[in-house]
């Protein structure tokens, strides 16, 4: 099949009609370059949310006190749900509720919660974040240097503090701040840890204060806002029964009717994320299904043009078969044609597909929506062994026909 | 006039009743049905018929006489459906479309009435073609080639393509292929049918020279000034033999 002479066959029958031969290399190219470019393209999207999921475990959940909205025990309605410390230690011994955390608001609210931050005359408004140890873990925290904050801290509430690089920038116009003292609301903190984080550039503007410390600091009594844990490894089944469990218990902690809605507020970040997933899982397969449609309009193409080539050289095949010509070297030869066309031009399109996203990736800055448009290798391959297959589909059908041809019929046609 | 050349026909195959005389070529009672709608057709009706080896035969026959059919046969480009046909001591019957393109490709040399050569390939290359399929290498199919090319006085027209030649070059060029595979019968179908009298007469002359060197010739025809220059003429009417002169 690969000998040198075949090619020469080859090579001469496509070089018999260079136009049409390379309209069809066209078509393939085309369609393989639209399949790379939309399954790259979707993957630049995918990438761009995952890295928007990256700055928080995708496992956790997240609960906010709200407002009753259901009378339950004898109390009214619109009774403002406010979590503690009890409510903190009452989850800790949740089986199933793996990093737990809580965030105390210093002035009551998740937004608008900055405060002021100074060292000597440089003076900003940083978010100050007032948690447990384990909040590391929920919001992906990289400590660059130092250390986070621990329990020994909160059980002693010092006066320490975990710094955002820019912060540190910006105060101190430098990172190795470990030691210094800064004052945040006229408080002194001591700076414990440097940190950064995968997510955008607002997650860095922070600071991270023991919950303890900044209950006593900022008037807080034993309040805490918000509870957030991760749940392990579970399924968002699990999840959700979990969810129910702990809302469950704090129903009964805080006395509001189990099924109010309204009463504590409850993010699941791993159903998000799962519904996330299930989104651009569809949308990559969208956008594969409209590549491998381009691709199969390259192969219909193909095969379209393979059989009008066919039928154009009937009268040659009847007079290759009468000298001697044998079904399967017929076979062979067209589908040679067929593959060394397609794969060629596949290869090309690949090329061409996988250029421009690079082009692409260089060009457009990574957001919350797209980043690094990319196909993998895997991909790739598997284009290609598609477009291969394709090229002896293409192929193999007329090719078949030209077998089938009986040599006296074939030789009769325009003679 | 039949070439005897003492040898005793071996094996158990046609020919060895006849004793010295060795056929090339032997049909025994040869049926072929159309079926045609509902109609069955009976284009072949017992044909009969030997060949011997270096013999120079003609066909004659009507159109609808199942002259084609009975060439289609020969060259092993149609089946039957009853009867025996020896090629030298090979039966020819029920061959797979692969065998029946080795046996076309090792026993029978075509020429036909429109040369069917091949348009994009030169003359040499058309010569050529036969041993492609028997799998020589390029460079000795074509200096074999080159060498039939020689023989039918075509060799500096080796590299000139179809369209370039006359209708009795393209023939010469097609009888050159024929022979190239060095085949146990030429089979030529109305060889001369395309062509002027005058150049009629000459691939005919070539056609007897190659009938001289020792092959077996079978010209399918309908002129009887062409049958004329055969040894032996093969008379087909309704898909019967008519007389064999």
């Amino acid at each position: 099949m690969f000998s040198a002479d075949r090619w020469y066959e080859v090579l001469s029958t496509l070089g018999r009609n260079p136009l049409r031969s390379i309209l069809t290399a066209l078509a393939i190219a085309w369609g393989i370059f639209m399949l790379v470019l939309l399954l790259g393209m979707g993957r630049g999207l995918r990438n761009g949310t995952e890295k928007a999921f990256a700055d928080d475990a995708a496992n956790s959940v997240w609960i906010f006190g709200g407002s009753t909205s259901q009378p339950h025990a004898g109390l009214p309605v619109n009774r403002r749900i406010v979590f503690d410390n009890g409510a903190y230690d009452a989850l800790r011994g949740v089986d199933g509720v793996d990093k737990l955390t809580g965030r105390f608001f210093a002035r009551g609210a998740m937004w608008g919660n900055e405060l002021q931050t100074r060292v000597g005359a440089k003076v900003s408004s940083f978010d100050v974040r007032s948690v447990h140890p384990d909040h590391q873990h929920l919001e992906k925290t990289i400590v660059v240097a130092g250390r986070f904050l621990n329990d020994r801290d909160l059980a002693e509430k010092r006066k320490v503090t975990v710094i955002g690089e820019p912060v540190a920038e910006f105060l101190w116009g430098h990172t190795d701040v470990i030691g210094q003292t800064l004052a945040i609301s006229g408080v002194s903190f001591t700076v414990v840890g440097v940190f950064t984080d995968e997510g955008d550039a607002g997650e860095l503007r922070k600071l991270y204060i023991p919950i303890t410390t900044a209950q006593l600091a900022f008037n807080g009594a034993d309040r805490v806002n918000m509870l957030m844990f991760t749940v392990g490894d579970k399924g968002v089944g699990e999840t959700a029964a979990l969810v129910e469990e702990v809302k469950a218990l704090l129903a009964e902690r805080e006395r509001f009717h189990p099924a109010d809605p309204q009463a504590a507020r409850i993010r699941n970040n791993l159903e998000q994320y799962a519904t996330f997933q299930e989104i651009f899982w569809i949308l990559e397969l969208i956008i594969g299904g409209l590549g491998a449609l381009a691709l199969v309009a390259g192969i219909v193409g193909v095969s379209n043009i393979m059989i009008v080539a066919v039928n154009e050289r009937t009268r040659e095949i009847g007079v290759r078969k009468a000298l001697g010509a044998t079904p399967t070297t017929i076979v062979g030869t067209i589908l040679q044609e067929s593959l060394f066309l397609t794969t060629v031009a596949g290869y090309l399109g690949l090329v061409a597909g996988v250029a421009l996203l690079e082009v692409v990736s260089s060009l457009v800055p990574a957001s919350e929506y797209f980043a690094n448009p990319q196909v993998d290798l895997q991909v790739a391959l598997i284009a290609n062994g598609v477009l291969i297959a394709a090229g002896a589909v293409a192929g193999f059908f007329p090719a078949l026909t030209a077998a089938r041809l009986s040599p006296v019929v074939a030789m009769r046609e325009g003679a | 006039m039949w070439r005897q050349d003492g040898r005793l026909y071996g094996g158990s195959g046609p020919g060895s009743a006849l004793g010295l005389a060795r056929s090339v070529l032997r049909l025994n009672a040869i049926n072929k049905y159309y079926q045609v709608g509902s109609h069955r057709l009976h284009v072949l009706r017992d044909v009969d018929a030997e060949i011997e080896d270096g013999e120079l035969v003609s066909i004659m026959g009507a159109s609808g006489s199942g002259k084609s059919t009975l060439l289609n046969i020969l060259g092993i480009l149609d089946r039957y459906d009853g009867g025996e046909y020896w090629l030298g001591d090979t039966l020819v019957r029920d061959l797979s479309e692969t065998q029946a393109a080795r046996y076309r490709n090792r026993f029978i040399g075509f020429v036909f009435q429109s040369f069917n050569l091949l348009p994009f390939k030169t003359a040499l290359e058309n010569v050529a073609l036969p041993l492609y399929y028997q799998g020589v290498s390029r460079r000795a199919r074509n200096r074999t080639a080159m060498q039939y090319l020689e023989r039918v006085g075509l060799a500096e027209w080796a590299e000139h393509r179809p369209n370039e030649l006359s209708g009795g070059q393209k023939q010469r060029v097609a009888i050159a292929r024929a022979l190239i595979g060095k085949p146990k019968i030429i089979l030529a179908d109305e060889p001369t049918g395309a062509l002027d009298s005058a150049t009629s007469l000459q691939i005919m002359d070539l056609l007897g020279e190659i009938h001289a060197s020792g092959m077996t010739v079978i010209v399918v025809t309908h002129e009887a000034e062409i049958a004329a220059r055969t040894q032996r003429v093969i008379r087909l009417r309704d898909g019967k033999i008519e007389a064999a002169a």
